[in-house]
């Protein structure tokens, strides 16, 4: 594909886009609007996240892809093969080794380091948008740090439910200033929306950018009574046993027996190499057979 | 024992092969070439070049073949190629009004300079299907006048001469590109109708059929509606004055709305406006209608609260590829939100159920 600039978009819009990255950056958590372009892959698929890695890669990249967790998705394997094909990047499915990873629902479970980026696949970028569909209101809003509505909504929920009935996309208020949608992420990965690396956040049908430094306060909104938990299943993975990932659940027959399997499968792979076994695992050098 | 499954890239690959073979169909029956596209199936490629916002009866019927005709996914095609297109320039303004007319109607008067031309329209035929269309090789030829040398000038341009309809004025400003700026709100005139133009067919005839059913009700009778082809000249800097570089057919058309006059505007005729590429006449008078819709405030209108009067939500809901990759997109693996989901509903119900025996015990 040498019809195509390096990592497709020319560099007129790579600019305009770094420009909104580095405003995202200076001020964490508020949302940039940046001139979105139409990509070939559609919207709701990861545009944005594609727009900001496009930005930002260089050639000595090692980009990696995942979605839900895998790098094994369908939408994880386009898109890795769109920057294989367009930028001509190595890419890698160990989180350790990538500068680069795109990301959809998920943050990895291997804390990532400083030098690293991590780049998000937003759907609906304003956090206010269910409780006010404008956006000329929801700007207001941020700008007037106006977020009573918010509280008020998670509060009603306790009220109605006993517990903030958000499980993923979970609110958080960023450096004591915006608050910010994390993306479709379970909240269970919240905790680590602290983080050495730099992360990226991208919505390109809704045409925003936000971003978060290294190092930002990311703290997930709630109740001094009704304290924020990052909750997942009640199980250790079945294939390398692990007691602290996230899990996917998976049914494995029509009788009701279920397999939870790490949901980051790189982490889940390494540990298995590692020698590490879940109560459902074949020995490691099996599966890769 | 489960394994992890792989292979996404191998299924995606063989997808690709068996959708090229369907698109093909049946290989005993004759291939569509691009040609037979862009001239027998002429409306869908205009509504794929309007909609696309690139002008190329080529690529539309390309995409139209490629999408296996499916519009809206043809529409995507020429949009994700039309931004890899560099912008050389601007052309000046079309002159609508030395349009060589296919087609040019008023409902206003019953005649008027230039005088009404009927055009190839579906208006009068009797929607009986042909079936003699089913056998091949027939071919038609209409009849044929010499071309009119009368000028055909606008229906609007007449009324106004007299102070009857409200006037447009020309503030000079460069229009904004909602291709290369990100849409702000308000957005604007010159926005809307972008947006309008190349929003969806459906969508837009929606809105407009909505304000006719008394959803912000604007009394519109079509002014004029014209088809033909007019001359887009560029300047060329290193020349110093424009230069013809080819022409594009366009439907326009004005609507004249009655209006009793508001708090600011004295009683006179309204106007709404719809310019679109090529044959699309039903796109540009509901266009025209949500145009007039929209200018509510200008106009010191009421706001009744009807949903084409509504900017921000016309606007960022009329655009056929940002809706459909959106809903689609929920065809994509959400497992992990919904494993989150799972476990939130499943705590509910266990403190449910609790509640419920507490209850009971008591």
């Amino acid at each position: 594909m040498t019809d195509y600039n390096f990592a497709y978009l020319d560099e007129q819009t790579k600019r305009m886009i770094r420009r909104a990255i580095l405003k995202g950056l200076a001020v964490p958590g508020y949302q940039v609007p940046f001139a979105s372009r139409e990509m070939p892959m559609p919207y709701g698929w990861g545009t944005g996240g594609v727009q900001v890695s496009a930005a930002i890669l260089v050639p000595e990249d090692r980009f990696k892809v995942i979605d839900q967790g895998s790098d094994d998705t369908t939408n994880a394997v386009s898109i890795r093969k769109f920057f294989e094909a367009t930028a001509g990047v190595a890419t890698t499915t160990h989180t350790t080794e990538a500068t680069v990873i795109q990301t959809r629902h998920r943050i990895p479970e291997t804390a990532l380091t400083e030098g690293q980026i991590l780049v998000y696949q937003v759907p609906i970028p304003e956090p206010l948008r269910f409780l006010e569909p404008r956006e000329a209101e929801t700007r207001k809003m941020h700008a007037l740090e106006e977020y009573g509505l918010m509280h008020v909504k998670l509060y009603e929920d306790i009220a109605r439910h006993g517990h903030i009935a958000t499980a993923y996309a979970y609110p958080v208020l960023v450096q004591g200033r915006y608050v910010m949608d994390p993306s479709p992420i379970p909240k269970f990965d919240n905790p680590r929306l602290e983080s050495a690396a730099i992360q990226l956040f991208g919505a390109g049908r809704e045409q925003r950018i936000y971003a978060l430094p290294p190092h930002t306060r990311v703290v997930s909104l709630d109740f001094e009574d009704h304290p924020f938990e990052a909750s997942k299943a009640d199980h250790a993975c079945g294939l390398c046993g692990a007691g602290d990932t996230y899990l996917d659940e998976v049914i494995t027959d029509d009788r009701g027996s279920r397999l939870f399997a790490c949901s980051d499968t790189d982490y889940c792979e390494a540990r298995r190499a590692a020698g590490h076994a879940g109560a459902m695992a074949a020995p490691y050098a099996e599966t890769q057979a | 024992m489960y394994v992890a499954v792989k292979g996404g890239e191998r299924a995606i690959e063989n997808a690709h092969e068996w959708l090229a073979e369907e698109r093909r169909g049946d290989t005993g029956i004759a291939e569509l070439s691009v040609a037979q596209i862009r001239e027998q199936l002429s409306l869908a490629v205009n509504r794929v070049m309007a909609e696309g916002s690139l002008y190329d009866a080529d690529l539309a019927a390309l995409a139209i073949k490629q999408a296996r005709g499916d519009l809206i996914e043809a529409i995507f095609l020429i949009r994700a190629y039309r931004t890899t297109l560099p912008r050389i320039g601007h052309s000046v303004p079309v002159d609508t009004g030395a349009m060589a007319c296919d087609r040019r109607i008023s409902a206003t008067f019953k005649d008027l300079p230039g005088g009404q031309v009927l055009g190839p329209t579906f208006d009068y035929t009797h929607r009986l299907l042909d079936f003699r269309l089913a056998a091949e090789g027939l071919a038609s030829a209409a009849p044929c006048a010499p071309a009119a040398e009368a000028p055909m000038p606008r229906v609007t341009g007449m009324l106004g001469r007299d102070g009857l309809i409200q006037e447009e004025h020309d503030d000079g400003a460069a229009p904004r590109d909602m291709t290369r700026a990100p849409m702000e709100y308000p957005a604007g005139r010159d926005l809307r109708l972008q947006a309008l133009t190349r929003g969806d067919e459906g969508f837009v005839l929606g809105m407009a059929y909505s304000t006719q059913r008394g959803y912000g009700r604007n009394h519109p009778f079509v002014g004029e509606l014209r088809i033909g082809a007019v001359p887009v000249e560029m300047e060329i800097p290193e020349l110093g004055f424009a230069i013809e570089i080819g022409e594009v057919v366009l439907t326009e058309c004005e609507t004249v709305n009655q209006f009793a006059g508001s708090k600011t505007e004295p009683p006179q005729f309204t106007r709404g406006y719809g310019l679109v590429f090529g044959q699309t006449e039903r796109k540009a008078i509901s266009m025209a209608l949500v145009d007039r819709a929209l200018r509510w405030e200008e106009l010191g209108e009421d706001n009744v609260g009807a949903p084409a009067q509504d900017e921000e939500f016309v606007l960022s809901h009329s655009d056929n590829i940002q809706a459909t990759g959106f809903l689609e997109h929920i065809k994509l693996p959400h497992y992990v939100d919904f494993q989150s989901e799972l476990e939130l509903v499943r705590k509910l119900r266990r403190e449910a159920g609790a509640e419920q025996m507490r209850e009971a015990a008591e």
